[in-house]
């Protein structure tokens, strides 16, 4: 490349992604730095923030609800996340063979994506009623008892993690469109080894996949630790802050409260940790994840 | 069939693409699935058939399934009592407006990232990458306070304006799109005297159709379902979209929630992502492949 052509290219290059440029420092960066900088103050939003060093941090550490509210987005994600990445496998391996009326099914299962997150918590909301319900309704014809679910101080989280499963269908599309990408070589020479269906499985179609679980696995830990719909449609983060979940408790302190300085405390801990997350996961799994032509880059 | 592994090109990309024995396993997996998709539609069924039901029929125990008398009315009756129509169009007017922004911007950050090799175009891209892990709630309050120092408060801009510098996803997207885009094509616009921000609108965009629709759905779903942001901005009811709104209904406004007519809410929020989804399946499977968006 001569001179004048990169500096013709470095020229376009930033002419065409000046947008997004501008759009980051204004809407990302600065919105970063400065919530640094509040998360060291003492700010109401009306009068100027007073600088008091860490005291926010401190509190939060001494502060029952922001443990409760780490309790609870942690126990959250640890089970529901898993649960609906086995459900968005289960259904893809189910959708992956050659049956009946495989498109009807593909459809039906991704259905329930397609309702928003508002109209979900209403649903549920009203299917989970402990009376009248149609949940309890359905536990009934199995003799089952149903416990009163989101008016439970005890069951309102397991609620919230069953409706989560309903949404598995979009997870499967993911896992579907991995299944189809393994080589079927692969599994006719395994076939042909005498491997039986679980053997495959295991040894072939799992480490083929593994980068589509992987991403999976980060995206659902992010989005889980960032649940704010259900607790505010349906819930409130009650009964007794069962369901009080991290961003509940950042969304009140901020704009119920008027805490800015404290929450934004709460909002470096909760960037740090999806960052680590990320970068622990990422890690941790070069060992088991499979990329196609070699280490990964 | 015999387990001769069948040579030469396959004809379908799905693994079990010989037609099995139909033995146990195939029958069980089978009865899995159609057991698993009852119950996935099941809680549909119920919320289409609650949206018909009367308000003495909704506290009925057991719940029916079919209503006994359909209420069709309620379909009117939550455009007269509960402001549904306004939300309705404020809802469409974010969602469209965010589209067009997000279309413009992102198109041009990834023709940026895709067709140019210049100082630092690593540097950005990767930058822009890790924008994507950036989670909403860590920036929230610096730019409510930004946007109050703006006086846009209770304003869609808050909204809407955000959409037209791009947003990481949807970059990614586009630029995977246009580098596979032929240097040549830009090679004989450039030998004709064509301008840079020319080639972008008269060459790549008009290639690349299906991925462009692939964004505009994603940012339309995105903006349509969105609650949190605009539970944020939004104060007056006038200005609520529809999460907002239909969120607002089940706190102390109503001593029993009207369950039917919020039914009838969540069927009709529910129908523009139906229409897109039987209008432009293929793009909402690219789309999930391709980005992880759910």
């Amino acid at each position: 490349m001569t001179h004048r052509e990169s500096r013709r290219q470095t020229f376009y290059m930033y002419l065409f992604i000046s947008p997004w440029i501008l759009g980051f420092l204004v809407f990302a960066l600065y919105p970063i730095l400065s919530s640094l900088y509040y998360s060291f103050t003492d700010y109401d939003i009306i009068h100027p923030p007073k600088f008091v060093g860490l005291a926010n941090y401190t509190e939060m550490f001494h502060n029952d609800l922001f443990w409760k509210s780490v309790v609870v987005t942690v126990r959250y994600t640890f089970i529901s996340v898993p649960i609906q990445l086995l459900l968005a496998l289960g259904f893809a391996l189910l959708l992956n063979q050659k049956i009946p009326f495989r498109g009807f099914f593909r459809t039906a299962m991704y259905f329930p994506s397609m309702v928003s997150g508002v109209a979900m918590s209403l649903l549920w909301y009203w299917i989970f009623n402990p009376s009248i319900g149609l949940f309890n309704y359905v536990l009934s014809w199995f003799g089952i008892k149903g416990p009163a679910w989101l008016m439970s101080p005890d069951y309102a989280l397991y609620a919230l993690m069953i409706m989560s499963f309903w949404a598995a269908g979009s997870g499967m599309i993911l896992f579907l469109a991995g299944l189809q990408g393994v080589p079927s070589s692969l599994v006719e020479a395994a076939k042909l080894d005498g491997a039986g269906r679980f053997r495959i499985f295991l040894n072939v179609t799992l480490p083929m996949i593994s980068p589509v679980l992987l991403f999976q696995l980060i995206m659902g830990v992010i989005d889980s630790f960032q649940v704010f719909t259900q607790a505010y449609v349906m819930t409130q983060g009650g009964p007794n802050y069962s369901t009080w979940f991290y961003v509940y408790n950042l969304y009140t302190s901020a704009f119920k409260e008027y805490r800015a300085g404290y929450s934004s405390a709460l909002a470096w801990v909760l960037l740090i940790v999806v960052m680590l997350f990320t970068a622990l996961i990422m890690k941790f799994s070069n060992r088991y994840v499979h990329y196609e032509g070699g280490g990964r880059k | 069939m015999s387990t001769i592994p069948a040579a030469g090109p396959t004809a379908s990309p799905s693994v079990t693409k010989r037609r099995r024995k139909v033995d146990g396993v195939s029958i069980a997996s089978f009865a899995a699935l159609i057991v698993t998709t009852f119950l996935m539609l099941l809680p549909l069924f119920f919320m289409v058939s609650t949206s018909l039901k009367s308000k003495k029929e909704l506290l009925r125990f057991p719940p029916t399934f079919l209503p006994d008398s359909w209420q069709w009315s309620n379909y009117k009756e939550i455009f007269e009592t509960l402001n549904f129509g306004q939300m309705y169009m404020n809802s469409l007017i974010i969602g469209i407006l965010t589209v067009v922004g997000t279309l413009l911007s992102s198109a041009l950050a990834a023709y940026g990232f895709a067709r140019y090799r210049g100082k630092g175009s690593n540097f950005w891209f990767m930058l822009m990458l890790s924008t994507m892990m950036l989670p909403y709630p860590a920036i929230m309050i610096p730019q409510f306070i930004l946007f109050s120092k703006l006086n846009w408060l209770d304003t869609f801009l808050p909204l809407i304006v955000p959409a037209f510098f791009g947003s990481a996803y949807n970059i990614f997207l586009l630029r995977q799109f246009f580098s596979t885009l032929p240097d040549e094509l830009f090679d004989a616009g450039r030998i004709d005297g064509c301008s840079e921000f020319r080639m972008w609108r008269q060459i790549a965009l008009p290639l690349s159709g299906p991925a462009l629709a692939t964004v505009a759905i994603f940012a339309f779903i995105y903006s349509w379902n969105d609650l949190l942001t605009p539970v944020l901005y939004l104060s007056s009811s006038d200005k609520f979209t529809l999460p907002v709104g239909m969120s607002s209904f089940t706190s102390s406004r109503f001593r029993i929630p009207p369950w039917h007519l919020l039914m009838v809410a969540s069927v009709l929020a529910m129908l523009p992502i139906v229409a897109l989804f039987a209008v432009a399946q293929k793009r909402f499977v690219e789309g999930i492949v391709l980005t992880g968006i759910k």
